[in-house]
């Protein structure tokens, strides 16, 4: 029997705000336990909550971004329920009246290009967090209150690599607007997924599968494959897919039972009464519309069609905002594009991964890396050396001038090179005569003589021609 | 001190000639408490120490001679929160509370010099319209202390009429400053919604909860109402409406004004004494050169429930947050958290307040979400707009406060029903958000009976313009109980 699967995401999203979204509380993480709160966090009696209108902007945004329908007039919604983590006993969020509607994101997996619907976003509030040790559990409200976006998407994914590929644009999206850092590693993106299978053909849904706060794309993709594989087994053994929350294990790759669902959870939702009904301007969404920056889906186009660099590369410098800016400013400070665009996916992303730190936050600039690609392409320096130059670049070094102060200027000029290839032609009649069979690596060996008396600065590229025209003499 | 031959001005002039100073005033407030309140129960917290010091600071200030309110002893309700001072709403869930900050409300009295007393007694979270569901003591009405003195502001509307002080803040989520100034003879407003700011009110029904002012004559009680109106950051339902002077128009009559009195609120189940007492309050106002006419809220007969669904709804989930979990009440010897939040509200919450969460959960739940609490706000849109069309016509509406004077203690509080039909008269006004106000107009067998004016949205010039003139020309502020032959 073949089956069609069906996959919903719901994503998370925190917002980087400087303060909460119902409070005045800073939002920063790794405080003391309790810092950043204030009676409003606490739940305390009498408290009100004030709607941090920033929250609502980047609300509005991310809507713009995922090409989503923004709602006029949105309100807030109490899903009530008791946990320590949970001061008020219920959260602020939106049900009835979603923030944002009916987005796409468009991805493409094995060359073909989909749509993904989005259901809907809205803006909510994050819970606190809460420890358990041996005789006590300590609840720590700093988090209570951080603003996030649900971005819920429409059951049009139907495979595992697809989920991938959405979560992977999607998260592109949302960084480039600004509005949040996306990092699955550090929380500030979280997903929770579903997945239910059918037989080809069957109208209806089968029943949904859900897991919760798998934490990274790779593993959301191992876990519905695993999921997807499990569901067809109990189907064609000629089980029943139960409801329930299962969870993955990444040391073993397979999915575990959590807990059944008996029923659905009654949250009593209903609108919140102590604050009023926004209203969301055409002109306000027009301005916003205004500050949206160029998405990553139109900038690896161009990257592609008019820089000509491949859509593997266009991939990576897309990743973030900062390096497809960066890498705008590379190019208009006349680098190569292809090789900007090595650099960029090569020794730059390697340095970044080593270092764990965002592009930001490094001393390299576009204007030295871009310097340094233009000395290559010039044969000032070899890409040898510029590996050197890229350290001290990391470093904030000006390349131009450490290639100075370290005589790392290539030898290119033939008048000089003419001697050293003479001799060394003269010294290995031996490896010349191997050429001359066609024995290719006898040039490579002559090439390294070269560059041994010359210290390394011989231009390969030029030595290797004036090999050839001697030898061929 | 007797607050009975006094108002506001009388005792400002006081202050401000130094007859009489502020701490003497305090003090001789504090010996009024002392004298009345073994027998009327209206404080549940009376602070003299802090009452005295904040007295003295303001004698050492210097009383503002151009602000009314400058060193005048005032009573609050137990749900608004006072900084350093317990606040209970008279809950065992919060017996021991002591809030870190002053609500907006008092914040505001304290800014114009106010000395604040203690704290009124009032039902469990502002639940019911007896204050005999107070988790501590009975309130007795200073009328006949074998009445109730209604509710739920029951404490500050009897302190008031006990002449233990001039001034009291109650709050009014379906009649609870009004049907207790009716009981009591007073002076009682409910200001439009968004009029006083709700920060540090502990919530009962968020879209239905106001703060306002108790008081013994209407012109004191636009000054309080002056006070504490207006925007706070800190609650955003609170309106950016400009607040007028409250007591601007108050001796500019009733001539022209149009006056409706709905046919609904004058059937069924209305004492013949409170009829008549609306009946002849119409023609006062007639006198006074108003017109007065019959007119419809058809959908009158729907609020009771509309109300006690929307209202018992929201209360349901304001009140989850306590739990025992920060502060209040933690239950002892528990086996595990859930056991911790059953035993702790168990036992922290009273009868009344259990069968509301138990209603409001109930009408939240999936698959009554619709029936009940989406109906019960589509009737208050209806509601809504049958005030709106007599507005287009009517300047004010006259009716009665409750449907009867005070009852006696123990009489209603067993049965729920007839207890929430009590607040059939009043609870219309808060669904669609309008300022009410109780003044005193009667009396039935020694009780007095209050009449109600309802005004549009942020109208509260023409409800006291017109409660003024009706005072001016009658003499039922005037009476005075006699509390155990000590009067």
């Amino acid at each position: 029997m073949n089956f069609q699967t069906t996959i919903g995401l719901e994503v998370h999203v925190e917002l980087k705000t400087n303060s909460k979204i119902f409070s005045p509380s800073p939002v920063e993480f790794g405080d003391t336990p309790n810092a950043n709160t204030n009676v409003i966090d606490w739940g305390y009696p009498g408290v009100l909550p004030t709607t941090n209108k920033g929250v609502v902007h980047d609300g509005i945004m991310a809507g713009l971004a995922l090409h989503a329908q923004i709602e006029p007039k949105p309100h807030f919604d109490r899903k009530n329920y008791f946990y320590p983590d949970n001061p008020k006993a219920y959260q602020i969020t939106q049900s009835e009246t979603p923030i944002a509607h009916d987005g796409w994101v468009e991805i493409e997996v094995d060359g073909k290009k989909k749509k993904i619907g989005i259901a809907e976003m809205h803006i909510e509030e994050d819970a606190g967090k809460n420890t358990h040790a041996v005789e006590h559990s300590y609840v720590d409200l700093n988090r209570q209150g951080t603003p996030l976006i649900e971005i819920v998407s429409k059951p049009d994914i139907e495979s595992p690599d697809e989920a991938y590929a959405y979560l992977e644009q999607l998260r592109q999206i949302v960084q480039f607007t600004g509005i949040s850092d996306v990092k699955m590693e550090e929380g500030s993106m979280r997903v929770d997924t579903n997945i239910s299978i059918r037989p080809l053909g069957q109208k209806e849904y089968g029943t949904k599968v859900e897991m919760k706060n798998i934490n990274s794309f790779n593993y959301v993709r191992k876990s519905l494959e695993y999921e997807e594989q499990r569901q067809q087994r109990v189907l064609m053994s000629g089980g029943v897919i139960q409801q329930e929350t299962r969870r993955f294990d990444e040391t073993t790759g397979k999915t575990e039972l959590m807990r059944v669902k008996e029923g659905s959870d009654d949250y009593r939702y209903f609108p919140e009464p102590d604050l009023p009904v926004l209203e969301i301007s055409q002109d306000w969404i027009d301005q916003i519309n205004e500050e949206l920056p160029e998405p990553p889906a139109k900038r690896r186009e161009h990257y592609v069609n008019e820089l000509g660099i491949t859509d593997y590369d266009a991939m990576v410098i897309t990743q973030t905002k900062e390096m497809s800016d960066f890498y705008d400013a590379m190019i208009k400070a006349g680098a190569d594009a292809k090789l900007a665009a090595n650099y960029l996916q090569g020794d730059v992303n390697a340095y970044l991964n080593d270092n764990q730190v965002d592009l930001q936050n490094t001393k390299i600039t576009p204007d030295h890396l871009a310097t340094m690609v233009k000395l290559i392409t010039d044969g000032t320096i070899s890409s040898k050396m510029a590996k050197k130059v890229f350290k001290a670049i990391t470093k904030g070094d000006d390349p131009k001038a450490f290639v100075e102060e370290k005589g790392m200027v290539q030898l290119s000029d033939p008048a000089k090179l003419q001697p050293i290839v003479d001799d060394v032609v003269a010294a290995n009649p031996q490896s010349v005569e191997d050429f001359h069979n066609g024995k290719d690596r006898a040039i490579g060996f002559l090439v390294g003589q070269i560059m041994k008396q010359t210290h390394g600065k011989a231009n390969p590229q030029v030595v290797n021609k004036m090999l050839k025209e001697s030898m061929s003499k | 001190m007797n607050y009975f031959n006094e108002s506001l001005t009388s005792i400002h002039e006081k202050l401000v000639t130094k007859e009489i100073s502020a701490k003497d005033l305090t003090q001789e407030t504090l010996n009024n408490i002392q004298a009345v309140d073994g027998e009327i129960k209206a404080f549940l917290t009376v602070d003299e120490a802090s009452a005295v010091k904040d007295a003295e600071q303001i004698d050492q200030n210097g009383i503002d001679a151009d602000n009314g309110l400058s060193g005048i002893p005032v009573a609050i309700k137990d749900n608004m929160l006072t900084k350093g001072m317990k606040t209970t709403a008279a809950s065992k869930i919060l017996e021991n509370f002591t809030p870190m900050f002053d609500a907006t409300a008092v914040e505001k009295l304290k800014s114009f010099g106010t000395v604040t007393l203690g704290k009124t007694n009032m039902d469990e979270f502002a639940m019911g319209g007896s204050t005999e569901n107070s988790a501590f003591k009975v309130t007795h009405n200073p009328w006949d202390t074998t009445k109730v003195p209604g509710g739920s502001s029951g404490g500050s509307a009897a302190t008031v009429a006990a002449g233990e002080v001039l001034v009291a803040l109650g709050s009014d989520t379906g009649g609870s400053i009004r049907q207790p100034a009716s009981f009591n003879g007073v002076v009682g407003m409910k200001p439009t919604y968004g009029r006083v700011s709700r920060w540090g009110l502990i919530a009962f029904g968020s879209s239905l909860d106001q703060i306002g002012p108790i008081t013994r004559n209407v012109q004191d009680n636009a000054t309080v109402l002056n006070a504490i109106a207006g925007h706070d950051q800190h609650d955003l339902t609170s309106s950016t409406k400009e607040v007028p002077d409250f007591t601007s128009t108050l001796n500019n009559g009733v001539k022209g004004m149009r006056i409706g009195i709905p046919t609904e609120f004058m059937s069924q189940g209305l004492d013949d004494d409170v009829k008549q007492t609306v009946l002849d309050a119409a023609d006062e106002f007639r006198k006074l050169g108003a017109t007065v006419e019959e007119v419809s809220l058809p959908h009158t007969k729907y609020g009771v429930a509309a109300y006690y669904i929307i209202s018992s709804s929201e209360a349901s989930s304001n009140l989850q947050r306590f739990d025992g979990i920060r502060y209040g009440r933690r239950a002892k010897d528990v086996k595990n958290l859930e056991d911790l939040y059953v035993k702790s509200r168990s036992e922290g919450f009273g009868d009344e307040v259990k069968r509301r969460i138990m209603l409001g959960t109930f009408s939240l739940s999936a698959g009554f979400y619709d029936a009940y609490f989406k109906k019960a706000a589509q009737v208050r849109t209806l509601m809504n707009n049958d005030f709106a069309k007599v507005f287009k016509d009517f300047d004010l509406i006259l009716a009665p406060t409750a449907p009867t004077p005070a009852y006696g203690i123990g009489e209603d509080v067993s049965d729920p029903m007839t207890m929430y039909m009590n607040d059939v008269l009043t609870l219309p006004v808060n669904l669609a958000g309008l300022p009410g106000m109780s003044i005193p107009a009667g009396f039935s067998n020694g009780l007095p009976v209050g009449v109600q004016l309802i005004g549009r949205p942020y109208d509260e010039l023409s409800v006291y313009q017109a409660g003024n003139a009706f005072e001016q020309d009658t003499d039922f502020n005037q009476q005075t109980p006699k509390m155990g032959g000590t009067n």
